[in-house]
């Protein structure tokens, strides 16, 4: 049977992938659409394997203990992850996936090397450009991934009271990061001159770690779901070049298709936060010189607040990341439970980026079954703040923070929920700290607004508590 | 390789590519993590390259330098697919799950 016979199963392996792809962006057939990439994943190592040739020897063994080693820890990984800790798992997984498609480009260049089984002309320039660019690619989103990793989880913003993993990023680093792309091709250029020249392929992958890591520096945490989607596609333009080198449809078909979808994802999630890709990625900013806070405001207890809750007949709640790390979305939904019991009507208004990554309320929300239809988008629930007798604002701040309409400072032009549209005002948080962007909020200190001061899980427990006192 | 394979590879390279850009239009905001988690997911294609190079003869009974790359990558593309799409499972149910629907 001729061997091409097999390219037919990954014919199939990739319209699954694009089907699965497709339904992935729509919110009923989204898990048909997972269910269809792993399925399409499946029939492609499957066909992988079952083409192989074993011979006589025992060199099966790599490949199951590859397989069932890395099958382990990943699923292990993904069952236990916490859901506030979803955006570091995708960014971890990410990594994880350039750094594959590195490493079989670093596999091949140095069996080539070892056995002496250079190739020729037109083939040692496809092969050495392609291994060049996967692995400058991969390594990049792998030390990029790690970072950003890390800068979601070290960037931790409790409350107001915020600690970054370093950002920096002065103007000239840019020069520095072009310096470093060029150095890169032009090392590249000298592996094809020089096939056979190991050195040249370890300069690329530490020039390229390098890279990736100069490239997450300067941007801030707050944009971090921006760059770990433009890693994400970088991870699928990894493995296009990985395709490339092994001479194989699939992976060209299925990482290119995720190169670009991953694009237009990074430009969705820009456009939610108003910002240009561009700006993101080359113009650090925020933070830096953040205002002082010295104005003053004065707190009240959750009876006050349980109090001003008797009667209303709206109530719009605004989860923010605060939300998240105190995991208050169970104390949060039985507040509403007791408001609706009291005949009021609660909505949840779930800005674009709350959160640390787009889509995160709505998680932590349907974790603490929290009907879908209650979780309005922005500009759906701004549209009611008018007529909103209470909005409870649970540890977010930016989101609501009406310098955003000023045009002026890092929040400029960012699209807001309207909480101070509402009657009354009430803000659960730490203190009076300004948030990612840095910038002062206004709306602590109007005379509607009631603060809570306090952690997320314990302000809401007392709430709960108090209104069932009344 | 031969030119016309390369040329029929770039083919199918640039297609998916534009094929890529068509596919995702408007994602509304629940579901961007997923579908970022999704496609890394499936990302890890990659897995085939690992599995076709861990494939070697253990002459002697060390696999070498390019084999054990192969193997640390397989390990790495596996933990990528298996973990990106139980994950993204994971998210999905939590979201899609509370509508009444499956």
């Amino acid at each position: 049977m001729d061997e091409a016979v097999w390219d037919i199963g990954y014919l199939v392996a990739s319209i699954l992938f694009i089907m699965g792809l497709k339904k992935l962006g729509h919110p009923r057939t989204a898990p048909t659409g997972n269910l269809y990439g792993a399925m399409g994943m499946l029939v492609a190592v499957v066909v992988t394997i079952a083409q192989m040739d074993f011979g006589e020897t025992n060199n099966f063994i790599l490949i199951i203990s590859g397989l069932v080693i890395g099958g382990f820890i990943g699923y292990l990984m993904a069952i236990r992850v916490q859901m506030t800790g979803m955006p570091e798992m995708v960014a971890l997984f990410n990594g994880f996936g350039g750094a594959a498609s590195a490493l079989v480009a670093a596999s091949e260049v140095f069996r080539r090397i070892n056995e002496n089984d250079l190739p020729e002309g037109l083939e040692l320039h496809v092969a050495w450009t392609a291994i060049g660019l996967s692995a400058l690619v991969g390594w990049v989103t792998l030390t990029g991934s790690l970072l950003a990793m890390m800068k979601l989880k070290g960037g931790i913003e409790i409350f107001g009271t915020w600690y970054r993993t370093p950002t920096w990023g002065p103007e000239w680093l840019n020069y520095v990061k072009g310096f470093v792309l060029i150095s890169i091709v032009g090392l590249l250029y000298m592996t094809i001159e020089e096939p056979g020249n190991q050195d040249y392929v370890i300069a690329i992958i530490a020039l390229s770690s390098i890279l990736g890591i100069l490239f997450v520096l300067p941007i801030g945490g707050a944009d971090m779901p921006v760059v770990v989607s433009l890693l994400n596609s970088l991870s699928g333009i990894a493995a296009a070049f990985t395709g490339f080198i092994i001479g194989n449809n699939v992976l060209i078909i299925a990482g290119s298709m995720v190169g670009a979808a991953g694009l237009i994802l990074t430009n969705i999630m820009c456009k939610a936060m108003n910002r240009q890709l561009i700006d993101v990625l080359f113009k650090s900013f925020g933070g830096s010189d953040k205002e002082q806070v010295t104005r003053t405001k004065v707190g009240s207890d959750p009876e006050e607040v349980a109090m001003v809750c008797d009667g209303i007949s709206k109530c719009v709640i605004i989860p923010g990341y605060g939300m998240a790390v105190s995991q208050c979305q169970h104390q949060v939904r039985e507040f509403a439970d007791i408001l609706e019991a009291n005949g009021c009507e609660v909505k949840y208004g779930i800005h674009p980026v709350a959160g640390r990554m787009p889509g995160h309320m709505n998680v932590l929300l349907a974790e603490a079954s929290v009907p879908y239809e209650k979780l309005i988008e922005m500009d759906d629930i701004n549209s009611e703040m008018g007529e909103c007798d209470v909005a409870i604002v649970v540890g977010a701040n930016d989101t609501v923070n009406p310098a955003a309409r000023s045009g002026e400072g890092p929040l400029a032009g960012m699209p807001i929920i309207d909480a101070d549209k509402a009657r009354v005002v009430i803000m659960v948080k730490r203190s009076l700290s300004v948030g990612y962007a840095g910038v002062d909020n206004d709306l602590f200190y109007e005379d509607k607004t009631m603060m809570l001061f306090g952690d997320g899980k314990q302000m809401m427990t007392e709430l709960v508590a108090s209104l069932k006192d009344l | 390789m031969e030119l016309v394979t390369l040329i029929g590879a770039i083919t199918v390279f640039i297609l998916a590519i534009f094929l890529g850009f068509e596919l995702i239009t408007k994602v509304p905001a629940t579901l961007h993590t997923p579908l970022m988690s999704g496609a890394n997911a499936i990302s890890g294609i990659t897995i085939v390259g690992a599995l076709i190079f861990s494939n070697t003869d253990f002459n002697g009974g060390d696999p070498g330098l390019a084999a054990w790359l192969a193997f640390f990558a397989l390990i790495l593309a596996t933990i990528n697919v298996v973990g990106g799409f139980a994950v993204t499972n994971r998210m999905l149910n939590m979201i899609a799950g509370k509508r009444g629907g499956k």
